[in-house]
């Protein structure tokens, strides 16, 4: 009977664990992907950024943001390192250039829209999608609120209405994805007077990218931030000063958020069908000595009385 | 006769409950606030620190700290350490109500806690950790309710549908076993996507290991901490063998506590050793790490061979503790001292008061519901009616 319980408990353990968890760790291993094909991408180049906001007002009109505490056209706000938050998707930041210390360089910060987002990858309910326009959408019917994609961002992008009791939501860039689909520009490149933004499918932007490192090889350093940053992203910078002193990670590595993970949901299946095994194996060792120290116990009294066993 | 034994041990408890009188006062109030004001409200929490004290604390240390009911069990109905029986059933209803409230505490963690069953009913976000995380503890949640419910039908004199369940206890066990190796490391597998933000001393591709080990200390160092206080105000409610089995349970599982952290502490050098993270010891960061790992980890598994040697009960259940206070410390270096290390001091994230409150009322939740039970149910002790059926 015992021999019968323990198969029995090994194929319930197996079958009914590995059949619920399967199926994360299959959709987790790492597939060699490069972004949709032509998906659009944007390329900011900060050597033609001046810093006059009209992006971050445009990006507050067309996402239906609240008014600013200071109105766009005030730059002093430009004094403060800022981050994105509820009320805006989008902010320039200003940095010292070395080299000319008279000429400020400023940096557009937003969401960077990864080919493989971080955020999409950790959402257990999938309400992050990349689209096949490059922009990665969030549908806030789903969303729980457990703020992981805010801890796994590298780019540190996605804010939460945290005054909100009812329906708070995350809040950050689509590059305008509802626009786009229309055929309109998104809302900053379209308001950019200096042509800082330009957008595009994202090899043409790159190849324009190094076009001008070719033409101009001291105006810039010779480097398209986003090309290969966390497996690549569909916001493309390029600059006359090195990345790092623009509050740019230079050590996030190459390697795609998702596939940081790959590994360890892959090993839950196997965890799932050999522990039982494993486990039952162990209850039949000890099973097994209990009724080896019983017999002996028990051996002296039989030679007594026989019928007793 | 039950009267009197209330009576003779209402003195002993009239100090704590009047503070558990104004913790839970606090707790009603801290709870209006949160779901009449949202999380910005009762909270420190941030666009860059999203979160705080109630992942930290009590998802966290809540799940490794409810591990000893998986341990427990496993030695004893799995590896035949039929000796430590009597420790199996606090150790199980400990680990159910340590699950029970890490589930009550996300309802007020996450922002819309009426949507936790999403990610089974709505819509899977599969290749998330946190969606096996999820799975995990909700299926624990239930075999851990189903491992506690004999003690519950003895008291309610279910005779049929308890030995029903006892027949499961192996299957339930094995079930356990796999569960909870599966969740305790994955909670460690949140941490892998964000090599970025997690400072490299603490940042390995091993932390789900990590973190599975340590679950078992802590599961380990909990029965051993947990019997203490028992002994202490409950030791009316026990019978002649838990009495007899309890010195043995503290000899035998400060043993084995004190082996696991040595594993532990050699699997740690070796993460260090393979991303080569050497240097980072010289800093700040690096003391603070010093700290944890022989401060709460090296030591306490020499005090516990120490006092596993000499016999001594009183340094091993001084050594639980400690022990305790060391995983409580990785949780919390995980999850927020080396979590954000490269942002500034300013843009830190340092817990509202009234987020301690909660963790405090959830603890005093969880006291408050183990008191009602061990008092009433056959949890130290063998209901006479089932005495032949271990």
């Amino acid at each position: 009977m015992s021999i019968s319980r323990r198969k029995f408990l090994g194929w319930v353990g197996a079958a009914g664990l590995s059949t619920t968890i399967g199926k994360p760790a299959a959709a987790a291993t790492g597939k060699h992907f490069t972004g949709y094909p032509n998906s659009f991408a944007i390329l900011h180049d900060t050597t033609l950024c001046v810093g006059c906001r009209t992006c971050e007002a445009a990006c507050n009109k067309v996402n239906d943001l609240p008014p600013p505490d200071k109105p766009f056209t005030d730059l002093s706000v430009l004094e403060d390192r800022r981050r994105t938050t509820t009320k805006a998707f989008t902010v320039v930041n200003k940095y010292d250039n070395k080299e000319k210390s008279k000429s400020p360089v400023f940096f557009k910060k937003q969401c960077n829209h990864c080919l493989e987002p971080a955020c999409a990858s950790v959402c257990f309910v999938s309400a992050f999608t990349k689209t096949k326009t490059g922009a990665v959408i969030y549908d806030s019917s789903v969303c729980v609120g457990c703020r992981y994609c805010m801890i796994a961002c590298p780019f540190e992008i996605p804010t939460y209405e945290y005054d909100q009791v009812l329906t708070p939501r995350i809040r950050k860039c689509t590059m305008c994805y509802p626009r786009v689909i229309k055929g309109q520009l998104p809302g900053c490149v379209e308001a950019c007077p200096m042509e800082a933004l330009s957008f595009g499918k994202r090899e043409d932007m790159i190849k324009i990218a190094q076009e001008r490192f070719r033409k101009y090889p001291d105006r810039y350093v010779d480097h398209v931030y986003g090309e290969h940053e966390m497996g690549g992203t569909s916001w493309l910078y390029i600059s006359g000063t090195p990345f790092k002193e623009l509050g740019m990670r230079e050590d996030l590595g190459v390697t795609p958020a998702p596939q940081l993970t790959a590994g360890a949901l892959s090993s839950v299946p196997i965890i799932a069908g050999l522990w039982p095994v494993l486990l039952a194996g162990l209850y039949a060792v000890s099973k097994r000595k209990e009724k080896i120290a019983q017999t002996e116990k028990e051996r002296p009294a039989e030679s007594e009385t026989e019928e007793e066993s | 006769m039950a009267q009197v034994t209330t009576a003779e041990h209402k003195s002993i408890f009239s100090l704590f409950n009047l503070i558990a009188l104004i913790v839970l006062g606090m707790g009603v109030y801290i709870t209006y606030l949160r779901f009449t004001g949202g999380l910005a409200a009762v909270t420190n929490l941030s666009d860059d620190n999203p979160w705080g004290i109630w992942i930290s604390f009590d998802l966290l240390c809540g799940v490794a700290l409810a591990a000893g009911g998986y341990v427990t069990s496993a030695a004893v109905y799995l590896f035949g350490m039929k000796n430590y029986h009597s420790a199996v059933r606090p150790a199980v209803l400990t680990g159910f109500l340590g699950y029970a409230l890490v589930v009550l505490a996300l309802q007020y963690d996450v922002g819309r806690p009426w949507r936790l069953p999403y990610p089974l009913v709505v819509q899977q976000g599969t290749t998330s950790v946190l969606f096996e995380v999820g799975l995990c503890v909700a299926t624990y949640l239930t075999v851990l309710f189903v491992e506690f419910s004999p003690a519950a039908l003895e008291w309610l004199g279910l005779k049929k549908a308890r030995n029903l369940v006892v027949k499961l206890t192996i299957l339930l066990t094995i079930f356990g076993v796999v569960l909870s190796t599966m969740h305790q490391s994955s909670l460690g597998s949140l941490f892998l996507i964000v090599p970025s933000k997690l400072h490299p001393l603490w940042y390995s591709p091993y932390i789900p290991i990590y973190f599975f080990v340590t679950s078992i200390i802590a599961g380990l160092s909990m029965v051993i901490f947990e019997s203490t206080l028992s002994h202490r105000f409950f030791s009316y409610k026990m019978d002649e063998t838990h009495h007899k089995e309890a010195n043995g349970v503290t000899l035998g599982f400060g043993k084995a506590a004190s082996y696991v952290l040595a594993g532990y502490f050699a699997i740690k050098v070796m993460g260090i050793s393979s991303g080569n993270q050497w240097h980072f010891l010289k800093t700040g960061y690096g003391t603070w790490y010093l700290v944890e790992l022989l401060g709460f980890v090296a030591l306490p598994s020499l005090l516990y061979a120490i006092g596993v040697r000499v016999k001594s009960l009183g340094l091993i259940k001084f050594t639980s503790v400690l022990a305790i206070l060391g995983v409580i410390l990785n949780r919390f270096n995980v999850c927020l001292v080396a979590f954000n290390w490269q942002l500034p001091a300013g843009e830190r994230y340092f817990p509202h008061w009234m987020e301690i409150g909660i963790s405090v009322f959830i603890v005093m939740i969880g006291l408050l519901l183990y008191r009602f039970i061990v008092t009433r149910m056959p949890i130290l002790y063998e209901h006479p009616d089932y005495k032949d059926a271990h």
